[in-house]
């Protein structure tokens, strides 16, 4: 029982990791919570969706179809949305992501409709597996495999490549990073790109995982996310993996012990205390504040 | 080499640089001194395009750089070491220093850099692989000058070195300098310290609220009355 919840949980929590880097990491560089963030998710999901029902792909084939359409997504909505606003208020900032937040949402409802919609039978053969006593489902150690793989490559990305180290720097000294001869725009646009990529994948994982995608799913997700980034201190990559899995273990051992009717809430109940507590997260820093 | 033409520059309604011209020539260290809020650092950053000018031009050997983007204007051989270091304080002394080589792709000569600036600041190798936030004032001024050094610049903007410096520290610094200085780069040089920048400096101009009030000889500046009134204390 305890071994099968903490699976489960694991499950959830990666896929919360995933959406949660992205917010993170786009803090991280231009202290933007970029709120269209779930809706990235959201059609990813359905481009994970179409790649699987229509153009019968397999689901790794989907997921890579929907994180490079959501990498290019991610890149024009920091083109349009947000960088006209880069040295205007952050507040602007905010309203236009509510605005692509809606745009994205409403478009899918229109082109979409408004039921959730499943995965094709058979999409993918699953397999019950006994470990110990729990019945784990492959489907579920895909998305953790998935998951751990793809956080493997973004570690490896941010610490040992070239782009990763200019948006380390990037979010440390934006001037100081444009002195260096990097050019921030464009480590701006990689770090949406990334983080869009992470979250598309998210969400193809996610649809699978409860044959279900909607045009509203991001709203929930995104949110849950956004606490995720928050919980582990946002700003902090290994803190956003953190703040995932702490809160996909904590949603599903609160719905196991009886607290199903306050899923949702859970996320955020946990939030809140974390934040009484220590304001900087689990692993966040210190906030200094940029000049 | 360089050549700054009328430049104005205001920050919102603050007036921070008029009608300010200046020109350096290959090969000399010229001093740029002035009181606090004269706006130096406005004039290397705008030199580096990080503050936008309103007007005026700036060329650098013969091409009009004013509005070459900031990555752009490292392309071109001009680099900064900003006021208070700025090293980045949660990245090695070793990533550090890759920043400062990011316009480069040639890694075997950027491994041999990296290996004279070891040389030139031993206590930096000692420390590579710590983050910059763990270093002295010293040491980071050392490390943001070595990050400067490694887009192998012909000039080079030196923004208050001595800054917080223990005086025997800023022997060296001015001494490191001048070697920078004679092993070809030109270098811009703001100080307060102006004592310490007019002697190793070959010209000097003299800023006051945004304005070039006074140009020359670093050594006939030092013996100016008004200079040696203003700025060193007599
Ligand atoms: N980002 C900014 N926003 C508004 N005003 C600024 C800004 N930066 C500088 N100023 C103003 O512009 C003027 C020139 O500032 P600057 O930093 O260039 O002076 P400085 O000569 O470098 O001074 P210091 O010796 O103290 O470093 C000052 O009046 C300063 O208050
Ligand atoms: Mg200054």
């Amino acid at each position: 029982m305890f071994l099968q919840q903490l699976i489960n949980g694991i499950a959830l929590g990666s896929v919360y990791s995933l959406i949660a880097l992205g917010y993170t990491m786009v803090y991280g560089i231009i202290t933007l919570i970029n709120f269209a963030h779930g809706e990235i998710f959201m059609v990813g999901a359905f481009v994970g969706l179409l790649l699987i029902s229509v153009a019968k792909v397999n689901i790794f084939f989907a997921i890579i179809g929907a994180m490079v359409f959501c990498m290019v997504l991610g890149v024009v909505v920091e083109l349009v949305a947000y960088r006209a606003l880069r040295k205007s208020s952050r507040l602007s900032a905010l309203i236009s992501a509510i605005g692509v937040s809606i745009f994205l949402s409403s478009l899918a409802l229109m082109v979409f409709g408004a039921d959730a919609k499943g995965f094709p039978d058979n999409a993918f053969p699953v397999t019950q597996l006994h470990i110990g006593n729990a019945d784990v489902s492959t489907l579920q150690l895909v998305i953790i495999a998935v998951s751990a793989l793809l956080m493997m490559g973004l570690e490896f990305i941010v610490q040992k490549t070239k782009i990763g180290k200019a948006m380390r720097a990037t979010s440390e000294d934006y001037n100081t990073s444009a002195l260096m001869g990097i050019n921030v725009n464009r480590v701006i646009s990689f770090t949406f790109a990334l983080g869009s990529a992470l979250a598309a994948a998210g969400g193809v994982l996610v649809g699978v995982l409860f044959n279900a995608v909607s045009f509203n799913m991001g709203l929930m997700a995104g949110l849950k996310a956004f606490a995720a980034a928050v919980l582990g201190g946002i700003g902090s990559i290994p803190g956003a993996m953190l703040g995932g899995l702490l809160l996909g273990v904590s949603e599903v051992f609160g719905v196991a012990i009886g607290y199903s009717s306050y899923r949702d809430a859970i996320a955020f109940s946990i939030l809140v205390l974390v934040l009484l507590l220590k304001p900087t997260g689990l692993l966040g820093q210190k906030i200094t504040k940029k000049v | 080499m360089l050549k700054v033409d009328n430049i104005y520059v205001n920050y919102g309604a603050i007036k921070a640089l008029q009608n300010v011209s200046f020109e350096i020539n290959t090969g000399e260290i010229v001093a740029l001194i002035g009181a606090n809020g004269a706006g130096k650092t406005t004039i290397l950053n705008t030199i580096s395009n990080i503050v936008p000018s309103v007007s005026g031009k700036i060329t650098y050997e013969g091409k009009d750089i004013t509005k070459t983007a900031p990555h752009d204007i490292v392309k071109v051989g001009i680099s900064q070491v900003p006021e208070g270091r700025r090293v980045f304080a949660k990245m090695s002394v070793l990533e550090n220093l890759e920043m400062g080589a990011y316009t480069r792709s040639d890694k075997a000569e950027i491994a041999a850099d990296i290996e004279k600036i070891f040389q030139r600041f031993p206590r930096l190798n000692e420390r590579k692989k710590q983050p910059a936030k763990t270093l002295s004032g010293g040491e980071q001024q050392m490390l943001a000058m070595g990050r400067a050094l490694m887009s192998r610049p012909k000039l080079l903007l030196l923004d208050e070195p001595s800054m917080g410096l223990a005086p025997m520290l800023v022997e060296q610094i001015f001494q490191i300098i001048q070697e920078i200085n004679k092993s070809g780069t030109t270098i811009l040089l703001v100080e307060q310290n102006a004592n310490m920048a007019l002697s190793i400096a070959h010209r000097a101009y003299v800023l006051e609220t945004g304005e070039v009030v006074m140009q020359g000889d670093a050594k006939e500046l030092a013996r100016s009355p008004e200079v040696r009134k203003a700025y060193l204390g007599e």
